[in-house]
């Protein structure tokens, strides 16, 4: 990097601002668990001590850092002194301390605790979502519950599955209230709460409403905290199988960049694993008539993104700072709690739906295909991308842009439907045109990824000519909130990266209270879509997966990708340059104005505005 | 504005004459007082209209410079109410009516007595005229019901003339330590129920660091049966609120809050006068009796939650989140309101504190047994002639509550149980009335001490259908934030109701015991670590009854409606 002409400067204090709510070093103690001598640090868990030991204290409404309540009473431990038995998850250790883990007396607590919890669950394991899959499955295998002796009134709730993105089963919830810590403590969202009280309590958005009269930003957070399927995605699997049989129809799929690092963890893959020759293989033995990248649209945001920011440093074209627009749980945070920022948003359509009406268009002409008979799926981190593509806005009159968004769950669901052996597939190469991408638009998928591929682009345009390195270690991280200052177009510029809405409102706050920032990068989801809601769900004891630290781990995959790509820049993707010369003229033209951008809803936070249904 | 102990003792001196009447200390000068109970039970018998009507009467024969006409808090002797005692001679006359009211003004010039509204020893028939000769309030020693009944419990000068805040007035001369140390000396116990040591619990407080700190007191009482913490508020709240300044003045806490269910209007609105009061006379607020002190107290209402009588719980319902208790340690003393250190005491507890300053903490602890020291409020319910509110010192027997005192089970009935601490605590049989009143000698014998309620079933009680009753209510109150109350107290009322209902089985019993332990065992609060109490005790004490709900489908009591045909014996 030419150090002259970019001056980067991270703003140290507030970007170091982390999730730990312990930060202050502890001393350590001396202390038994079932007799052996621990030393571990004092006021940590005695889960926490027993699993650095090597014993593992089952549990279940335990989420580390996000939901300590000691609820569900699962993992009960005897500690000497005590008369009670004491909920391992949110007992401190202390000096001296000393703590049983398995007698008869706490195994036959933790057993009839199990138990009662699965006296009131919907147990139809065979055809459930989360079979295989599911904590609470797994705890009663751990605990060799062979019998439950409770039986008695149970939940009888309908299936809350109304809106196009997640669905809810009261039936099999647990109240581990994993949904409402995550909701409202990491995202800030505040939309599930325990009502009523009891045997009858819920833990449910206002007034049990559906998740699409409130103010839910569909982030799907919930669903990757749920232990069980009371919080599942709104499947759109058999519509897709349909598709695909269906000799009319022609069906593009795309790919979001984060899918190629996560979707080998189903198929028992290390984290991080890249997979994106197997990812093609499989799409096209799925019968997917084109395998196409949403990482190339995501070039193609950047194009119009990096313009628009440009032209908003030039006092056109909208307030500053630009705040970017390709998450949409983000973009409904925004909607429902900071409208007044809505003039600020991109309006860049997020990539997969400017995918969509590429395809559509500019795909169908060079194909000579009817739009119509174009079936566009695409495969999502993402619970809200099923939402998205449900606006109303996102698409022509003819057609929505996008058709149907599979997680990345349901494609790996998919897979084994087709009984495709995955890890014997061959590697392939996404079809051309609209599989070709820069590496930019591939770190997509992480926190700072956009923010990174924009401003990698913006500078080369402003300065007329490349670049030699550009990796921005400073925009990557899991630090909540990142910041740092950029030279662009002769003046300093200062950006701003948050993940998880709970982050973002920390930014918002600030513009709100009056500081100034340039360019703010939002993702709805901790770690940015490689944490999407839509992502594979393990039921782990250790629920590494929710941790920002397991999302990192994805995310250096997916900077694993761009470093081994020829092109890193949106603007140097050979299909993009031509997509411009052929159909859209230049970034922000009539065409790629009609196409590739979107107008946003004021929402109020409170219930009362409806969505249109999907599919 | 009282700003010194000086001007407190002016106050109490001008004050006096009118108690000192009352406790028969001082010629009254030709001057009456009638005093007439306005607790809750009295004034759902009638006894607004009665002092409404006594008045009147009164200013028709123009006796108002003669006679006063003073509401008062509980007598305790709420099964025969409206009660009203004539002062200087203390005739103490029950269930007086309205209508009655003539002619016990009329009375007064004549000295004659109305022996028709006199009490009648149903054992004997004497009608003793005088309070101190019934042994009802013989046996009794009130120390938190001190002026229970005795001073207008909305005038603070009548408390004062009790020797009202000179606890406080004196307490503020002293160390903060040294109050600790007078409440740890006296022995005294947590009333609300757990019976955690009180000193104890200060010094925790004392020793946490933050701030702001906070003093809390737990009026949520919840109880079916229970009123003591009512009656104490209802008739002398003054006492409570000198505790709480007491224990914020021993504890570095400068802000307290009287959590009290909005269903107790009238403790309720007695509390806020008397904090406006107190607080008009300097005696809260800003810099107290010139010491530089601060202490302000504030009022939150409960809406009808029994687990918000649960300290966590409670703190977090004064914060405006839903209540729910959350796993201790760390305790509110470490972390409580607002993450903050807080002491939470019982209305009960705060009261004793302004007598254990005054009086000294040996005078205290040389009251009731090893363990448990001083006195405790019981209000007593159910099968009982003397339905009431009475305090007796610790080590009192059940039996001398019940018989001597209660003035056992009326209409010839034999006794059955008497269950003592609520749904929280347990049924304890015929063979257990000498048990003295003590925590740890309760808990031995399979109940609890609890907040005080005390209730007694005879003959005609179907003890299933007591635990049936008890699970009811904790699985209705039960929060739902831990599985074992949640799910486990349900699963407990769905065997009882197959029990009751004649569709239990021996593998049932077998259940519902094991399942009572499991809960206790796990759930994460005391709602559900005591909830199974009441079915516990009834299977160790009662067991012949279950098994004949379940072997031969028949109700000894005949209380269950399905199976109240006796068995064919052959």
């Amino acid at each position: 990097m030419p150090a002259d002409k970019l001056i980067f400067d991270p703003v140290s204090p507030v970007s170091q601002e982390d999730e730990a709510p312990h930060p202050v070093a502890r001393k350590k103690v001396r202390f038994w668990i079932d007799g052996r001598e621990v030393v571990a640090e004092e006021g940590i868990s005695v889960l926490e001590a027993a699993h650095r030991v090597g014993i593992e204290i089952p549990s279940l409404c335990y989420l580390k850092n996000i939901n300590e309540i000691g609820a569900c009473r699962v993992c009960l431990v005897e500690i000497e002194g005590a008369r009670n038995l004491q909920a391992a998850c949110v007992y401190p250790v202390s000096a001296g301390l000393k703590v049983r883990t398995s007698t008869p007396r706490v195994l036959r607590a933790r057993r009839t605790v199990v138990e009662l919890l699965l006296s009131d669950h919907h147990r139809e394991c065979t055809n459930c979502i989360r079979n295989l899959n599911c904590e609470l499955q797994h705890l009663a295998d751990t605990l060799g519950i062979r019998n439950i002796r409770f039986t008695g009134e149970t939940s009888n709730y309908p299936i809350f599955n109304k809106n196009p993105f997640i669905v809810r089963d009261y039936n099999k919830c647990i109240k581990c209230r994993r949904c409402e810590a995550i909701c409202s403590k990491v995202q800030e969202v505040h939309v599930y709460s325990a009502q009523n009280r009891g045997f009858d309590t819920v833990i449910a958005p206002a007034f049990m409403k559906d998740l699409a009269e409130v103010a839910c930003i569909t982030c799907g957070q919930c669903v990757i905290a749920c232990p069980t399927a009371s919080l599942v995605e709104k499947e759109c699997i058999d519509e897709v199988w349909q598709a695909l049989a269906d000799p009319d129809k022609y069906v593009v799929v795309q790919t979001a960049p984060s899918i190629q690092v996560t979707l080998g963890e189903v198929f028992g893959l290390p984290v991080g694993t890249v997979v994106t020759g197997k990812l093609v293989a499989s799409l096209r033995r799925l019968g997917f008539d084109r395998v196409f990248a949403t990482d190339f649209t995501a070039d193609l945001t950047i194009m119009e993104e990096a313009h628009e920011l440009l032209e908003r440093l030039d006092g056109r074209g909208g307030p500053l700072p630009l705040l970017s627009s390709c998450s949409p749980g983000w973009i409904k945070f925004c909607e429902h709690f900071y409208p007044e920022f809505i003039p600020n948003l991109s309006t860049c359509k997020s990539p997969h739906e400017m995918f969509g009406a590429i395809t559509k268009t500019y795909f169908a002409q060079k194909e000579g295909l009817d739009p119509k008979k174009i079936v566009v799926v695409a495969v999502m981190p993402c619970t809200a991308k099923k939402f998205e593509a449900s606006r109303p806005e996102m698409g022509s009159g003819d057609w929505k842009d996008v058709d149907f968004v599979l997680t990345t769950r349901e494609l790996a669901r998919m897979i084994r439907q087709a009984g495709l052996n995955f890890r014997q597939l061959p590697d392939e190469e996404y079809d051309t045109p609209l599989g070709i991408a820069s590496g930019a638009g591939t770190i997509f998928g992480a926190t700072g990824g956009v923010v990174e591929a924009a401003v990698r682009t913006a500078y080369a345009i402003t300065h007329g000519r490349e670049m030699g390195v550009i990796d921005f270690e400073e925009f990557r991280g899991i630090s909540g909130v990142k910041e740092a200052w950029v030279e662009l177009k002769g003046r300093r510029i200062k950006v701003a990266i948050a993940h998880g809405t709970g982050n973002a409102r920390k930014v918002l706050d600030r513009m709100k209270a009056g500081e100034q920032f340039d360019y703010v990068e939002i993702m709805a989801c901790p770690g940015g879509c490689v944490g999407g809601g839509g992502q594979p769900i393990f039921g782990s004891r250790d629920h590494k997966e929710i941790s920002l630290d397991y999302r990192h781990n994805r995310a250096d995959a997916l900077y694993r990708i761009d470093y081994s790509r020829r092109i890193r820049l949106s603007h140097e993707n050979p299909a993009v340059q031509k997509i411009y010369a052929e159909f859209l003229g230049a970034p922000l033209s009539e065409t790629a104005n009609k196409l590739l951008h979107t107008h946003y809803t004021p929402r109020g936070p409170l219930p009362g505005y409806a969505v249109n249904p999907v599919q | 504005m009282i700003t010194s102990t000086s001007d407190l003792l002016n106050i109490q001196q001008q004050h006096l004459p009118l108690i000192e009447a009352r406790l028969g200390r001082e010629e009254a000068a030709g001057e009456h007082q009638i005093l007439v109970c306005a607790g809750t039970g009295c004034s759902s018998s009638g006894s607004h209209g009665l002092r409404e009507e006594l008045k009147k009467q009164v200013e028709a024969h123009q006796l108002q410079e003669k006679v006063k006409i003073i509401k008062t808090g509980c007598f305790g002797f709420c099964k025969l109410g409206p009660i009203a005692v004539v002062y200087p001679e203390g005739i103490f006359y029950c269930r007086v009516r309205k209508e009655d009211a003539a002619a016990l003004v009329k009375g007064l010039a004549s000295g004659q007595v109305i022996t028709r509204l006199l009490y009648r020893d149903p054992a004997t028939g004497h009608q003793p005229r005088r309070m101190e000769e019934i042994h009802f309030f013989q046996a009794q020693h009130r120390i938190a019901l001190r002026n229970c009944g005795l001073i207008n419990p909305e005038d603070i000068n009548e408390y004062i003339a009790r020797d009202g805040y000179q606890a406080l007035a004196e307490a503020l001369t002293r160390r903060p330590e040294e109050i600790i140390a007078a409440i740890s000396a006296s022995g005294l116990r947590g009333r609300g129920g757990a019976g955690f040591p009180t000193g104890r619990k200060w010094e925790l407080m004392a020793a946490a660091p933050g701030r702001p700190r906070y003093v809390v007191c737990n009026a949520d009482e919840g109880d079916p049966g229970a009123f003591m913490d009512r009656s104490i508020l209802e008739g002398d709240p003054h006492s409570v609120l000198e505790g709480m300044a007491i224990a914020g003045y021993a504890t570095g806490a400068r802000q307290g809050y009287v959590y009290v269910r909005a269903e107790y209007p009238i403790a309720v609105d007695r509390l806020e006068r008397a904090i406006r009061q107190a607080r008009r006379a300097g005696l809260l607020g800003d810099n107290i009796f010139g010491t530089g002190f601060s202490f302000n107290i504030e009022i939150r209402l409960g809406a009808g939650a029994f687990v918000c009588g649960e300290e966590t719980a409670l703190l977090r319902s004064i914060e405006g989140r839903r209540g729910e208790p959350r796993p201790r340690p760390p305790y509110p003393a470490q972390a409580g309101l607002w993450g903050k250190p807080t002491v939470v005491n019982n209305v009960e507890t705060l009261a004793n504190v302004p007598v254990i300053i005054r009086k000294g903490a040996e005078w205290y602890a040389s009251f009731g047994t090893k363990g448990s020291k001083g006195t405790k409020v019981f209000s007593l319910a159910g099968s009982i002639n003397n339905t009431g509110l009475i305090e007796v010192p610790m080590g009192t027997t059940l039996r001398e509550i019940i018989f001597g005192i209660g003035g056992g089970i009326p209409g010839g009935k034999k006794f059955k149980a008497v269950q003592t601490g609520g749904p929280s605590g347990g049924c304890l049989p015929e063979e257990m009335l000498d048990t003295p009143v003590d925590y740890e000698a309760l808990t031995a014998a399979g109940s609890i001490m609890g907040s005080g309620g005390l209730i007694v079933m005879d003959e005609s009680d179907c003890m299933v259908d007591i635990a049936r009753f008890y699970l009811e209510f904790s699985q209705d109150e039960s929060c739902g934030r831990c599985t074992p109350c949640r799910v486990g107290t349900k699963r407990l009322l769905e065997i009882l109701k197959r029990i009751t209902s004649g569709e239990g089985t021996m593998d049932d019993l077998k259940l519902l015991e094991d399942l009572s332990h499991d809960v206790k065992e796990a759930s994460l609060c005391g709602l559900g670590q005591t909830a199974p109490n009441p079915i516990l005790s009834t299977l160790r004490y009662f067991r012949h009854e279950y098994e004949a709900h379940v072997r031969d489908k028949y109700c000894p009591a005949g209380v269950c409606r399905n199976l109240t045909r006796r068995p064919v014996l052959h």
